[in-house]
């Protein structure tokens, strides 16, 4: 690490010779320590679902949330430095408490992610400034649109996906979506998967203890945002368990 | 809530508009401000609303067993001009709250949007606590006395109901931040027509049905519909109950016009 970027990683406003910004590379490896962070979208919902890994016995369950409400129906899902991550719920809440204001309706996922984006590439552009830490995993589902998901790099860059994930085991989960078909996946199947998908990705010789958190939006949930809901939430984790004894197992024999 | 953390927000945004307002460019000096004297005073000093302009008429509400109902027509006058006929003026506010609005619509509807507001904010907090009717109830009275207090009234008169701990509540506030409680509460003419005849009906202190309140409250809107000019036949009703509220309608009132032929001399 020391060798790498001479000179040329300590400001966000300076490219290296080779056309890097190494302080966004830098906020990149913050989203790779963080707990693993997943996104999917099914036939008619979508999940949100968080290993979130648990520091110290000391701490109340709820403590240190990685999933929020942003608008009736619009969920953020955080990677990276909680901190930073608030702070950009903070201004996706604004952004659509500013919609709606106007508008007198919810705010478009697109044009939400389009905003919350534009604010955090505005951070890779000055010197006085670090990018932000974080990758941001945007939810929504509604009647009209059906589910959607985008997810905002450090860089400021976002996409559309059917599926995502950011943090430690991005890859190994990325690899577990793709053997998936989310176009016809029912809200069982979706909610189900995403337990499964985050206790098996969870390193249990790394890092110890961990708590699944999960939140989900679709017809079910009334339109609503919902975090940790039942049924749900209980499918999703014995689902998990179920993922985990088998794997494990395995390794025995 | 979202008031504080705008340290950077100001300068990413330099020169786009504000809310109804214009992009405002470094150089091009377009003067936006003239307001004609009603958000800042100008050269002939500001102006203050003094009547309504779009109404709306009666709304009525009632308790019932278990539950809270509020009626209103669809009707929004533009003075004595019939204007917008199938306009919902009785509101779902969330599962435990129930509103229903009298008086300048404009006003209605942009205080709505701060309400509405408020309900999300409430959902972001994830805590599964909502606003009670009171809470709202309470929180209408200041918004009112303190305008009114500008002497510059936002034009309302409110009915508010719901679910409280399990027990109805239903409750009126207006213009002057004036407000109280009671089993059935009126607005506008309402207050002379559809009052009584509520009160009639549980005069002996026997609390009404469901289905009762809802013929009583049908009762009323007839007899509105008839008497008060602002009125029309169309009308809706928000019903909470402990499970949860629903806006019904639009219903028709009954109507009758053989009497109109024995009338003479109009």
């Amino acid at each position: 690490m020391s060798s790498i970027g001479t000179g040329y990683d300590l400001s966000a406003s300076q490219f290296s010779p080779d056309g890097r910004v190494y302080q966004i590379e830098y906020a990149g490896k913050a989203v790779e320590m963080s707990g693993t962070v997943i996104g999917m979208r099914g036939k008619d919902g979508i999940v949100l679902a968080v290993e979130k890994i648990v520091t110290s016995q000391l701490y109340e369950d709820d403590a240190a949330t990685r999933i929020f409400t942003v608008d009736k129906n619009i969920g953020i899902a955080i990677a990276g430095l909680l901190a930073d991550g608030r702070y950009i719920v903070d201004i996706a809440r604004q952004e659509a408490a500013n919609f709606r204001q106007q508008f007198e309706r919810t705010i478009p996922l697109k044009q939400l992610t389009e905003r919350v984006s534009a604010y955090v590439h505005a951070y890779t552009l000055y010197s006085a400034v670090r990018p932000f830490g974080v990758s941001v995993i945007l939810a929504s589902w509604d009647e009209e649109q059906g589910p959607q998901l985008y997810k905002i790099e450090p860089s400021g860059t976002s996409f559309g996906y059917f599926a995502c994930a950011s943090g430690k085991a991005e890859q190994q989960a990325k690899t577990e979506m793709e053997k998936l078909k989310f176009a016809e996946m029912s809200v069982e199947d979706l909610v189900q998967n995403a337990g499964k998908i985050i206790y098996q990705v969870h390193d249990e010789l790394r890092n110890k203890d961990f708590h699944f958190e999960m939140s989900l939006i679709s017809k079910e949930t009334k339109g609503l945002h919902r975090l940790n809901p039942q049924p749900w939430y209980d499918q999703a984790v014995q689902a998990g368990l179920a993922a985990k004894n088998e794997d494990d197992s395995d390794n025995e024999i | 809530m979202y008031s504080h953390n705008n340290i950077f927000q100001t300068e990413l945004w330099k020169g786009g508009p504000s809310p109804g307002q214009f992009y405002n460019f470094p150089g091009t000096n377009y003067n936006n401000s003239n307001t004609g004297g009603f958000t800042a005073p100008d050269i002939f000093g500001s102006k203050r609303s003094s009547s309504p302009i779009t109404t709306g008429t009666s709304v009525i509400g009632v308790k019932f067993d278990g539950g809270v109902m509020i009626a209103a027509d669809n009707l929004v006058s533009y003075g004595s001009l019939a204007r917008y006929q199938d306009v919902q003026r009785v509101f779902k506010i969330n599962e435990k709250t129930i509103i229903g609005a009298g008086g300048d619509f404009a006003d209605f509807q942009s205080l709505k949007r701060s309400i509405d507001q408020k309900m999300v904010e409430d959902m972001c907090y994830q805590d599964d606590i909502d606003m009670k009717p009171k809470s709202l109830y309470n929180w209408l009275t200041r918004i009112l006395y303190n305008r009114r207090s500008r002497i510059n009234p936002l034009w309302l008169e409110m009915v508010v109901g719901g679910m409280q701990d399990g027990e109805p509540f239903l409750g009126h506030v207006d213009l002057r931040g004036r407000a109280y409680e009671d089993d059935v509460v009126a607005t506008g003419f309402g207050k002379h027509f559809a009052l009584p005849l509520v009160r009639e009906q549980i005069s002996n202190g026997e609390v009404l049905t469901l289905n009762q309140a809802s013929q009583v409250l049908r009762k009323c809107m007839e007899v509105l519909y008839y008497r008060d000019c602002r009125a029309i036949s169309k009308y809706s009703v928000a019903v909470s109950t402990a499970q949860g509220t629903i806006v019904q309608g639009p219903f028709e009132v009954n109507q009758n016009w053989a009497l109109a032929t024995m009338i003479k001399g109009y």
